[in-house]
């Protein structure tokens, strides 16, 4: 069965020289796809994970009584939302990586730095997602009325306890939409870790098309579809996720 | 008929009763009703506090200083080396920027109010494709589109026994042109779609056709209520035309790194090198942002 | 916290001298009056003289300038107030119910004592469905608030607040936001309390429901009680010309 496809594949590029599907008949070129699929899958996830909460955090940092710590939240946000989130990766990988130490690898000599590329990438889309994140939970959490919130007083409850049982699942249901635009937004920038040489999707098929210039074609609407794919998963999933969080009397 | 002895407190710029009766979230503006703001971007680069970009000016100016102290290459060199390269990464560099982004919002409007009026069509033989379209391309990275259009698109065109050949910064253009025609197709279609359902049945009984309800009482109404959205994603489009830098189109940061090459790779260039390019895109949008922000405010929806 | 021990004998709720403002606008100007247990007080008056204020004066939920709340001998105003305990001792209501959204009518009920007075769930999910009961809702437990109408969603903060098991309960305009048709639904309720011998403090617009449950009615205008009395002397007798020209607006 796999054969027979492989085969249809070379077949076809034979027929048709600029149309060579080269990554689906040839093993080492599917394994490049392949582990360019994981790293975009890794950097989704990991980043989405790491935005929300630095999102969540930040929120509950800007409504301290300190001024300096708000300052400070209010600085961060400003700086990543305001510059391009592809020099953010430069200054981060060139600039701040100048900075990190490096241990010394396996063979005595060369040079590892303790953030690797990836986790450069990492950070700072991260950072540049949660800069966002902070700004939707706020409007979500202020969306909350502050009568709700002073019943929750009124029976006794801690500001704790009012922020964790009443705030927070309004403010969350509030802040989906947006949040959903947002990480959407993020898988989508991910593509832009190829300017730290970050072996993502985008990385590996410029890399094959590169090597095999038949290929581009093909490899181009690989790249196309798979994103469109994975996007389309994502939105799916959010929404169907909007759908069973809603509460009625709310939203229309 | 609801007989309230204490109204609900008067909100500043909002008219209509709150959509639900069950007091659980506060009417007010699309961003607290969890819709997406549209002028989010704008919004937040105008919003940006003068101090900012005091700390972020001063970085740039503290850290050759604090490179410098572990080699001999001072901080005035390093300034002056920037001061030496602007006028040719403003001039060669920064300008094709603009014109980028200049002719992608161009044709991308142009498409884009198209692709946004045939979603809206009543024959899903037209709706059906432009919203497919328009789904397709909102929802695709910029890079991985600005890659295939530079790649697909050829180099050259033969008109008769003429070669024309296409600069690098015209194919950027086509690529950049696809998110943003797609992302003002939404912008049409949810102005269209925010004009209330009233109009249309108006001026139906008045035996207007469709054609004529469109350019005559719905679009009038959608044209300032679109300006807003429209500058906000030329912002964006702005911030994003470093991206073809990746692929070789000479821009500002082509031109900062072939200039940082020239002055021997110093790495006390980069911060400032990379911080002007920051700043210079700021002093870029912020204006825009903040016309765009008080255009919003003219033009406010009374509902 | 001061404490001062208490005894029955004693007014319940006692407010001497309460001056409160808002910035530079002074909205309680010196109120004083003393509550009994099981006593009924409906406080009434025009909108702007201070009558909200002072019954969320009452449980902390706004700060006193000057003057004394005393509530079972918890001093309200004092800085270190646990407001814990004056919370388990004061149960209030709002007029826009404010009841959780995003928990069913019976959950809305029980969250505060599990989550405040850390008792089990088993005790308090009886207690609930009581409570409910006698709030005339049964069957309604597993709604969401944004399925009720305006008259259910009071009931189910009213049954929310008793759970709490409070010694004092405070109504602030809780029919002003709904039909005339479900506010006789509410009033039933709090009537039936009030034949219990709950304590109840009515800030409220309902002269006819005032009348019939009120052992001691205060009329407030401009920050001060202008007068008071049972029910009886006030709405027959009433002897200031604030309060007479008031009534003959409403009445």
């Amino acid at each position: 069965m796999l054969e027979a496809f492989m085969e249809f594949f070379r077949q076809l590029a034979d027929d048709h020289p600029r149309w060579n599907f080269i990554f689906f008949h040839e093993p080492r070129q599917w394994a490049r796809i392949v582990k360019g699929l994981q790293y975009t899958l890794w950097l989704s996830v990991a980043c989405v994970f790491l935005s929300v909460i630095i999102g969540v955090v930040g929120a509950w940092m800007q409504n301290s009584p300190s001024k300096w710590v708000r300052g400070i939240v209010q600085g961060y946000i400003q700086f990543f939302r305001n510059t391009p989130p592809f020099v953010q990766l430069l200054f981060f990988y060139f600039a701040l990586g100048q900075f990190t130490p490096a241990v010394t690898g396996p063979d005595g000599w060369t040079e590892i730095p303790i953030i690797s590329n990836v986790g450069w990438a990492i950070i700072s889309l991260s950072m540049f997602a949660g800069a966002f994140n902070v700004e939707i939970f706020r409007s979500g959490i202020e969306a909350v009325p502050e009568s709700t919130q002073e019943a929750a007083d009124a029976l006794g409850f801690t500001r704790l306890q009012t922020y964790k049982e009443v705030v927070l699942p309004l403010a969350f249901r509030v802040s989906l939409p947006a949040l959903n635009n947002n990480l959407v937004n993020l898988v989508k920038t991910t593509t832009q870790a190829i300017g730290i040489a970050v072996p993502e999707l985008l990385y590996q098929c410029v890399s094959i098309w590169n090597d095999y210039p038949s290929a581009l074609y093909p490899t181009m609407l690989l790249l196309f579809v798979s994103f469109i794919i994975l996007v389309g998963i994502l939105v799916f999933g959010m929404h169907r996720w909007e759908q069973n969080a809603r509460i009625p009397g709310y939203g229309g | 008929m609801k007989n309230r002895s204490n109204p609900q407190p008067k909100i500043p710029g909002i008219q209509s009763a709150p959509r639900t009766d069950l007091p659980v979230l506060k009417p007010f503006t699309a961003r607290a009703a969890g819709e997406v703001d549209d002028l989010l971007f704008s919004r937040w680069l105008t919003s940006t506090p003068a101090w900012a970009w005091l700390v972020l000016v001063l970085l740039i100016v503290v850290w050759p200083g604090v490179t410098a102290a572990a080699t001999n290459y001072t901080m005035t060199q390093a300034f002056q080396a920037l001061w030496r390269w602007i006028p040719f990464i403003v001039k060669d560099g920064f300008f094709y920027n603009v014109i980028i982004s200049f002719f992608a919002m161009l044709i991308g409007t142009l498409v884009g109010v198209v692709l946004g009026l045939m979603q809206i069509s009543p024959s899903g033989f037209i709706r059906l494709p432009a919203k497919i379209i328009t789904q397709v391309f909102r929802n695709s990275p910029w890079l991985v589109l600005l890659f295939i259009v530079l790649l697909a698109l050829p180099f050259e065109i033969e008109i008769g026994d003429k070669i024309i050949r296409i600069p690098d910064w015209m194919k950027a253009v086509f690529g950049l042109c696809l998110p943003i025609m797609a992302n003002i197709s939404e912008v049409v279609r949810g102005a269209i779609n925010s004009v209330p359902s009233g109009q249309w049945e108006a001026s139906e009984s008045l035996a207007y056709t469709r054609q004529q309800t469109l350019w005559q009482v719905i679009l009038p109404q959608c044209f300032k209520r679109m300006i807003p959205p429209w500058m906000n994603w030329y912002a964006i489009l702005t911030m994003a035309t470093p991206l073809c830098s990746l692929l070789g189109v000479e821009e500002l940061i082509t031109l900062s790194r072939q200039a940082i090459e020239a002055e021997n790779n110093r790495p006390e260039l980069l911060v400032p090198f990379y911080g002007f390019a920051l700043l210079i895109f700021f002093a870029y949008c912020y204006p825009i942002a903040r016309a765009t922000i008080a255009l919003e405010r003219r033009f406010a929806v009374k509902l | 916290m001061n404490q001062v021990p208490w005894s029955d004998d004693q007014p319940i709720v006692s407010i001497k001298d309460v001056h409160k403002s808002f910035g530079d606008l002074e909205v309680l100007k010196g109120i004083s009056m003393d509550v009994m247990k099981g006593e009924v007080v409906c406080i009434i008056g025009p909108s702007g003289s201070g009558k909200s204020t002072l019954i969320r004066c009452i449980n902390a939920l706004n700060d006193i300038q000057s003057g004394s709340i005393e509530v079972e001998g918890i001093e309200v105003n004092d800085k270190k107030l646990n407001k814990l305990e004056l919370r388990k001792k004061v149960g209030m209501v709002f007029q826009q119910y404010n009841l959780f959204p995003h928990k069913t009518a019976i959950e809305n009920v029980m969250m505060a004592p599990i989550k405040v007075l850390k008792q089990s769930p088993k005790e308090v999910e009886d207690i609930a469905r009581n409570l409910i009961k006698k709030v005339r809702l049964e069957g309604k437990e597993n709604s969401y608030p944004g399925e009720l109408s305006g008259g259910q969603q009071q009931r189910v903060a009213i049954a929310r607040s008793l759970a709490m098991n409070p010694d004092v309960m405070l109504f602030d305009e809780v029919t002003a936001a709904l039909d005339p048709e479900t506010v006789k639904e509410v009033l039933v309720t709090i009537k039936d309390l009030a034949e219990e011998g709950m304590t109840c403090m009515l800030v409220t617009h309902e002269m006819g429901f005032a009348k019939e449950i009120a052992d001691h009615i205060y009329f407030t205008d401009r920050g001060v009680i202008v007068e008071h009395g049972s029910p009886a002397t006030f709405f027959d007798n009433a002897k200031d010309e604030r309060t007479k020209e008031f009534l003959s607006q409403i009445l």
